[in-house]
């Protein structure tokens, strides 16, 4: 394992280390302090909202939530795949892995400070602007807290043991640590979310808005959804900035050996983020579901309401993301020797894509002006109002993960050339296998406009399983068709023409816009009520601001995150100077 | 769709592969290829923000064809790089150089010449119904509503029959004259209307709604709506002032029962 032992780095981690900490306690005091001011006295219960300077206290408390959240989401995402590329280290032997997993982690320390800095000014911030909410859910909570910062110590203790522990413990050892460390952030992003949701979906308590059940307010209707949509989310996000950190450091790189490293290293955070994001849309389906089943009210505000054009906006953000990501293994092709072969292919892969991407994009109702309107005879196209519901969008996405997989499949095949008996006959089974999905898909699709729309979501889950299927069969039959055989030539990793990077920087920043704008409605739904249904927001704020300041704001905040990752892609690049001994060896 | 508008892209494009047109070449006649489908080949018109829309996502995959391949790419900007600097292209070049002001000056004077049209919105089709209403001083809570009359398809199919065809009378005393005899939102009052009266027919609205969504809409009309749905122009009016609650869920169901479309069933919490 890498050898990381340096004073400076020492430093940085007392830094890092007890600077979150100080901040969470001071929190923490102030949590408990304005509880005791709520039972106590009426003075708290005089002030129920503060305003904040210039830009009001809900786009402050906006803007410092959003970017806490994705700093969150990169903290506790990157762990999770740097334990399993260490867990492959360890497992094949091939140092290389560990190397791209501490290289990983490297970026973790100062994100953490970041991370905890930015949620104990949130914590402040809420509890100084909006007392009132923060009184009740204080009440309600309260015994969450308390697990949330010992899991929050916990963290701490064991990211840093995990960052310097690094080449000082036994291999198995260090791995464990990384366990812990991934258990407690799943731990910590479950209690918040807990918070969260219950504002959207309240539970376990009586008309009054008093708990009856603090397990019930926890596992609220769409606690569980919003968990695992986030994990996946989280993931996805996370490789992505790994991967933009790839290509920061491919760009800035002087050597052939550090192209090389880094290179592969956008290559490997590219391949997470993707991987994560294929099942994302379906996650974030049942995330719809539970919410239209909870209230139709909720549910028309996102999918039919105001809210519906930002999942328009959502929906070319994440064609977007697609096409990128298919972009990005097109060009990778080309630093592998023998992928001419598959060049055909890209046009036809292109066009199914953007395909997709147009009825992905559709939306139901039409902007349209009287005239157009008049000559469509309403607001519904009589052709593209077809393609703007769930149907055809589900449809459309399946089918663009499954062109996606083969574009990665095209990939992966690039210089193997099989040597089993059988590679014609694997070829075609894959081909009609491939040929069966599409048809099956499309024919679900279809057959979900003449059936009921209880029956019609769950025809999603056919659809969605027959993609999964065929995905792990054919990739199965890739394993044992290109099982010994014969390369046609090297990766050359490192030969990469620059827009490739730029299209990594380009997924990455696409995420942290699309997480923005679905933090946004997730949080905006509630419209004019901190609390479902439970207690109305009667600050000066209780309005939902128009799309373009709502766009606005997230534009501002994805500026801001991505500033502070610079500084963080900076810092991180300053202690990998000192040890980039990178000993990289050409992969086969 | 224009079959004919069709026809004679596909012919061109097909037309065109004989010449062997290299890829960079391939990219602006699929864009215009693109662009005339849109605009001329599919009918009803599309609207000019889908058109916007579906010409960015094009442009972008012609872009990212066009520049996968770094011996495209780089033979494409020296395709450039020689049309610019290369003497023997200085009478096309000077033709480039005017062309595009003068297409620009085009679009220009075309959108300031054009006859006045009322601004442009993005209308709320669907807006959200509040958790409860108040018809005629009852309070129903539109989450929790069914049709009452809903069940009887099952448990006494004549009595539901009964309140069909009661539907039907009600629907054709009130409501046919602007979402006409079809329920397709044509009726002899939808073309004074801005926005027109709902197509039911439309397999994406009352299907894929609850009916107690219904019930809101028919009993609040267009006074009744959220704020979100402005600018609101709508000419439905308030029923709940001319007909019952009985009246109301009957012309629902005949709504359901004439186009053959479900509502919205409530799906169960997990």
């Amino acid at each position: 394992m890498a050898n990381c032992e340096l004073p400076a780095e020492r430093r940085r981690a007392c830094l890092g280390f007890g600077l979150p900490l100080a901040f969470l306690l001071l929190a923490a005091s102030l949590v408990l302090a304005a509880n005791g001011a709520q039972e106590g006295g009426a003075v708290t219960k005089a002030v129920e909202y503060r305003h904040f300077p210039v830009i009001g206290s809900r786009v402050a408390v906006w803007i410092i939530a959003q970017l806490h959240l994705m700093f969150g989401a990169f903290v506790l995402a990157v762990p999770m795949f740097a334990l399993i590329i260490e867990f492959i280290g360890y497992k094949t032997g091939d140092k290389r892995y560990d190397q791209l997993a501490y290289e990983f982690t490297r970026l973790l320390s100062v994100s953490f400070s970041f991370t905890a800095s930015l949620g104990a000014l949130l914590t402040f911030m809420l509890f100084i602007l909006y007392p009132k909410v923060m009184n009740y859910l204080t009440q309600i909570f309260s015994w969450t807290f308390f697990p949330y910062v010992l899991l929050f110590f916990l963290e701490a203790v064991f990211l840093y043991s995990y960052y310097y522990g690094w080449g000082k413990f036994h291999p198995v050892t260090h791995l464990l640590i990384g366990l812990a460390l991934n258990l407690v952030g799943i731990g910590i992003i479950f209690i918040a979310d807990a918070w969260l949701t219950f504002m959207n979906t309240p539970r376990g308590i009586d008309q009054a808005g008093h708990l009856v059940n603090l397990w019930e307010a926890i596992n609220n209707y769409i606690w569980m959804p919003i968990n695992i949509h986030r994990l996946i989310a989280n993931i996805s996000f996370g490789g992505s900035i790994a991967a933009a950190y790839g290509a920061y450091r491919f760009l800035a790189s002087s050597t052939p050996e550090e192209r090389a490293h880094y290179d592969w290293m956008g290559y490997v955070g590219n391949f997470i983020a993707i991987s994560a994001l294929l099942p994302l849309p379906f996650a974030g389906y049942w995330l719809g579901t539970e919410i239209y089943a909870y209230s139709q009210t909720l549910g028309v505000v996102l999918m039919g309401g105001t809210f519906s054009w930002l999942f328009i906006i959502q929906a070319v953000l994440i064609g977007n993301l697609f096409l990128a990501a298919n972009y990005y293994l097109w060009v990778s092709m080309q630093r592998i020797e023998g992928a001419e072969r598959y060049y055909r292919f890209i046009k036809y892969l292109l066009a199914s894509i953007t395909l997709c991407f147009l009825v992905w994009a559709t939306p139901h109702s039409l902007v349209a002006t009287v005239q157009e309107a008049r000559a469509m005879g309403g607001q519904h196209h009589p052709i593209l109002g077809v393609l703007g519901v769930m149907s055809a969008k589900n449809t459309a996405v399946n089918i663009l993960i499954l062109t996606t997989y083969i574009s990665f499949l095209l990939y992966r095949r690039g210089n193997k050339e099989p040597t089993v008996s059988w590679a014609r006959t694997g070829n075609l089974i894959q081909f009609a296998i491939f040929a069966f999905a599409v048809v099956f898909v499309i024919f679900l699709g279809v057959y979900g406009y003449f059936v009921e729309a209880k029956v019609r979501i769950r025809l999603s889950v056919p659809q969605v399983l027959t993609v999964l299927l065929t995905m792990i069969v054919v990739t199965l039959i890739d394993v044992f068709m290109f099982k010994n055989a014969r390369i046609k030539g090297p990766i050359r990793w490192g030969e990469m023409p620059a827009r490739s990077q730029y299209a990594l920087f380009f997924i990455a920043i696409t995420f942290a816009w699309t997480m923005g704008l679905m933090g946004y409605v997730r949080s905006g739904m509630r419209q004019h009520w901190h609390v479902y249904n439970v207690m109305k927001d009667t600050s000066p704020d209780a309005y939902t601001p128009t799309l373009g300041f709502a766009a606005n704001v997230i534009t501002i905040t994805v500026l801001i995150f991505f500033s502070f990752i610079a500084v963080i892609f900076w810092l991180t690049g300053l202690t990998s100077k000192k040890s980039s001994g990178a000993k990289w060896e050409a992969s086969a | 769709m224009k079959p004919l508008v069709v026809l004679i892209l596909a012919l061109v494009l097909l037309g065109l592969r004989f010449l062997r047109l290299s890829r960079v070449l391939w990219v602006p006649v699929w864009w215009l290829a693109s662009y005339v489908f849109l605009v001329y080949g599919i009918e009803p018109p599309l609207p000019r923000s889908i058109i916007l829309m579906f010409m960015g996502i094009i442009t972008l995959s012609l872009l990212a064809y066009f520049s996968v391949d770094s011996q495209t790419l780089s033979a494409a900007w020296g395709a450039i790089v020689r049309f610019v600097t290369d003497r023997r292209y200085t009478i096309p070049l000077a033709m480039v150089v005017v062309a595009l002001p003068a297409a620009v000056g085009w679009v220009a004077y075309r959108n300031a010449s054009k006859a006045p049209n009322p601004p442009l919105f993005g209308r709320t089709i669907h807006p959200p119904p509040p958790i409860e209403i108040t018809f005629k001083g009852k309070k129903i809570n539109l989450t929790e509503a069914d049709n009452p009359f809903r069940a009887l398809e099952k448990s006494d199919p004549d009595k539901f029959r009964q309140h069909v065809a009661r539907g039907r009378v009600i629907y054709f005393q009130n409501c046919v004259f602007c979402h006409g005899d079809n329920l397709n939102g044509e009726g002899l009052f939808a073309h004074g209307f801005d926005p027109l009266p709902a197509n039911f027919a439309d397999p994406t609205t009352i299907a894929m709604l609850q009916e107690s969504y219904l019930f809101w809409r028919i009993a609040k009309g267009g006074p009744g709506l959220p704020e979100e749905s402005a600018p609101w122009a709508s000419a439905m009016p308030a029923w709940e002032k001319f007909l019952s609650e009985e009246d109301i869920w009957d012309v629902i169901l005949f709504l359901y029962d004439y186009t053959g479309y479900r509502p919205r069933a409530k799906e169960s919490l997990e």
